[in-house]
């Protein structure tokens, strides 16, 4: 089928400001939204710019604005979205060069909520012992693949960029709940500030985003409660 | 004038061995960099499935030299036995320690890591399948990925994020840094360092249909032998036998270690006639030679080039809870719910058993005498040591790149403690700049996608699962044609910044390097080993072919030498499954 894709272009060597490109490819309903930016790629415009690698959802290089939604270029079919498809960077980092972001700001609030099992006790032997049920406690946190859809489609985060944003409390929650960790109370304690947490207004936008199924505004409210409550 | 930058240790790659060699030369090293063409977290270690292979019996007895023992057997009895001996041993010790970092395994009833079945994996010595592949769902891959990288943010390693690595610094056998250019300004850069360790991945991107991300076009290897290293067992690649169909998208083999079946047209369970004990999990190599023949028998489904893997019988509860990505995949990108309906699935190709060849502590060895390359390391995929020998077992390849990952970087960090930084080149990065103003400067009239198609289609065709001297004869004759073609591509971007272009062009470079050292080392392979098989010589002959090919390309011209095989353990006998 053919596809009339539109996407939103800019070089800084070249381009004072962002324009729109548009190009007609043949691509089929299966394809995904990756196969056809790399169609244009490879076949009409060499200069177009994006990251790719794994193509199939689970490196987290490719979530770009596509129909106005974040999503993954590699995750999305043709047929889900029909004839007419727009693509744009992720919305509130700083454009490197076309489709391709500075993701720098984003793992530096990765980094800063101690994304790493904190505990100081002697290993045992073989291996820590934690229950099932222990275990599925934070499992939905594990999933994050820190591609950016979820802090790129938070109005808190467009309005302040300040704000740690979902993806870090995403990583804090998975530690936070896990049975094995000694951390939680710092790290509670980075979030419990004027750009931690509480800058979450449960829009669930980044719910939406993620492609990897993470209830988010969830973790969110776990870590909020877990502020209020104390309860670990 | 490139940016010179200072580290005792640059370790090239951030992917499982990357990373974990990081972290081993870290804990004594200061200054340790890790330089990858991607941002982190993205590597390909990441998209691992099922598990990994260790022998902690916590489902069922299991010990370590069953686990040895079942490596040698699906290897071809081509894995050197030493360094199998210290994989599998050693296995378990880096399964606890990934725990001890907080990998969030899933776990026994009594709170201990869960195992699964996997292919090839054995109790007593070949009986019947065993669980040792410890597993997080199946996704593994990403839970080792984010653990090391989670590590490394602790221990402060510092990172160059789209830093594509383009030159090895060696001279007079002396490794003294690399040369990378930087994606997002266009700027060289040269790492001068004490050590470095490649740890570049695959090259699956050389094939068709395969599993490998984009990013796997063998970087490091190739530039392994353009600066002379020999690369070891390149005609062995391995093709996993359930890749989604058309898309190469792996399925894990924990699907059939959950009890899923492969079937042909006619609904018949095809493996019962090919590996009676094993069955659906006989070592990848085998069933993908099945799978192959099935096809080419007219049992393909309607006819066509793919089967069925069937997971129907194993309930929504199975499915959704211990396979729940590759679930997302089949509905995802084929519209299929495995819960009611099979998969259509292919061979893809899937690992490089062979690479650039190392001891046991990942050192570099530029001979058959094991002579090591002072400074220069290699683990994981690119590497050979040789583990996999002809075959690679599912599970071995997250095995390899933690185990050899931390010896290597054991190694490296002693190493530097008594070396000190030979001097750089005269202008280093020289021979990198010219490359990237030639591919620059260009102005032919073919483009790098259609030689890259071409390539892909090719060995797929001619060097793949089956082969014949006719084939790859002609496969090198296509290889060459396109190197021609290759010289006169032209590149519409001619900018600095983040110019992806120019990278796949000096991807396609290495890949079609790459291909042809494959091409040479399997026309000279005349026998059938692993994954190497021969329709004209469709035999294992050891009395002529147990050893290693070490291929050397000097002045555009190969040569193949050999070197024994270790065999400590398990003499060769005919492999059954």
């Amino acid at each position: 089928m053919r596809v009339q894709l539109k996407i939103k272009r800019f070089n800084p060597e070249r381009d004072r400001k962002p324009y729109w490109a548009e190009y007609e490819v043949e691509v089929e309903p299966v394809d995904r939204v990756l196969d056809a930016l790399e169609y244009v790629k490879w076949h009409l415009d060499g200069t177009l710019t994006f990251r790719r690698s794994c193509a199939h959802g689970i490196c987290g290089s490719d979530a770009m604005l596509i129909n106005g939604r974040n999503r993954l270029a590699c995750k999305v079919l043709i047929k889900e979205l029909g004839s007419r498809i727009t693509v744009e960077p992720l919305r509130g980092f700083s454009v490197i060069k076309d489709l391709v972001v500075d993701m720098e700001g984003f793992f530096a609030k990765y980094r800063a909520v101690k994304p790493y099992l904190i505990n100081d006790e002697p290993p045992p032997e073989t291996e820590r012992r934690q229950s099932p049920a222990e275990r599925a406690r934070f499992d939905d946190t594990t999933k994050c693949i820190l591609c950016g859809a979820c802090t790129t489609s938070c109005p808190s985060f467009w309005a302040n960029e300040a704000y740690i944003g979902p993806a870090a409390i995403v990583a804090a929650h998975r530690f936070i709940f896990d049975s094995r960790d000694r951390g939680a109370a710092e790290r509670l304690a980075l979030l419990n500030t004027r750009t931690g947490v509480w800058r979450c207004r449960t829009i669930f936008n980044c719910v939406e985003a993620c492609p990897r199924g993470i209830d988010v505004t969830r973790a969110i409210a776990e870590v909020k409660r877990a502020l209020l409550f104390s309860e670990l | 004038m490139a940016t010179v930058h200072r580290y005792d240790a640059v370790i090239v790659g951030a992917g499982g061995a990357g990373l974990r060699a990081a972290l081993e030369v870290a804990r004594t090293t200061p200054r340790v960099a890790v330089v990858s063409k991607l941002y982190p977290i993205r590597s390909h270690t990441g998209t691992a499935q099922g598990g990994i292979g260790a022998a902690l019996g916590n489902m069922e007895e299991d010990h370590w030299e069953w686990h040895m023992f079942d490596t040698v057997k699906g290897s071809d009895y081509l894995a050197d036995q030493d360094a199998v001996e210290i994989m599998c041993q050693e296995a378990i010790a880096c399964v606890y320690e990934l725990e001890h970092w907080g990998l969030p395994f899933d776990r026994t009833p009594e709170g201990k890591i869960a195992q699964r079945r996997f292919g090839g994996h054995t109790r007593n010595f070949g009986e019947a399948p065993v669980q040792r592949a410890c597993h997080a769902a199946d996704r593994t891959g990403h839970m080792i990925l984010q653990t090391l990288y989670q590590q490394c943010l602790k221990h402060e390693v510092q990172f160059f994020n789209e830093f594509h690595v383009l030159d090895l610094l060696v001279e007079d056998n002396v490794c003294r840094g690399v040369v990378a250019l930087s994606l997002a300004d266009g700027e060289m850069h040269v790492f001068h360092a004490k050590a470095v360790l490649f740890a570049t991945g695959g090259f699956g991107r050389m094939y068709k249909v395969t599993s490998n991300a984009r990013s796997l076009t063998g970087d490091g290897v190739a530039i392994a032998l353009r600066r002379g290293i020999p690369l070891e067992d390149m005609e062995f690649f391995q093709f996993h036998p359930t890749g989604i169909y058309k898309l190469g998208i792996l399925i894990s083999e924990a699907a059939r270690g959950e009890g899923g079946i492969l079937r042909n047209r006619q609904g018949e369970r095809f493996m019962e006639r090919y590996a009676p004990t094993l069955l659906d999990l006989a070592p990848r190599d085998i069933i993908s030679r099945c799978m192959y023949t099935e096809i080419r028998e007219g049992r393909g489904i309607d006819g066509k080039d793919y089967l069925h893997l069937d997971l129907t019988h194993l309930g929504r509860e199975v499915i959704e809870k211990k396979l729940p990505d590759i679930t997302d995949f089949a509905r995802t990108y084929l519209g299929i719910d495995p819960v009611r309906e099979p998969i259509p699935v292919q061979p893809t190709a899937h690992y490089a058993m062979g690479g650039i060849p190392t001891d046991v502590h990942g050192r570099v060895i530029r001979d058959e005498k094991n002579t090591p390359v002072l400074g220069f390391y290699a683990a994981g995929e690119c590497a050979c040591v040789s583990v996999h020998g002809a075959n690679r077992l599912g599970t071995n390849s997250l095995v390899d790149i933690l185990v050899f990952g931390k010896l290597a970087g054991r190694h490296m960090a002693e190493y530097i403690r008594g070396a000190d930084f030979a001097p750089l080149p005269k202008e280093a990065d020289g021979p990198a700049r010219e490359e990237c103003a030639r591919l620059l400067a260009s102005n032919g009239s073919e483009s790098v996608a259609r030689v890259r198609e071409t390539l892909q289609r090719e060995m797929m065709d001619k060097a793949s699962v089956f082969r014949t001297q006719e084939g790859l004869e002609a496969m090198l004759a296509i290889v060459k044609e396109l190197r021609d073609r290759y010289r006169r591509i032209r590149l519409q971007d001619k900018g600095k910044i983040f110019n992806t272009d120019l990278q796949e062009a000096l991807e396609l470079g290495y890949l079609l390097d790459l291909a042809e050292v494959t091409v040479v080392s399997a026309l000279a392979r005349r026998e059938s080993r692993g994954a190497h098989y021969r329709e004209d010589f469709p035999q294992r002959n050891d009395a002529e072919w147990l050893k290693h090919t070490l291929a050397y390309r000097l002045n555009g011209e190969f040569e193949l030498r050999y070197k024994p095989v270790v065999i400590t353990r398990f003499q060769p006998v005919e492999r059954k499954y």
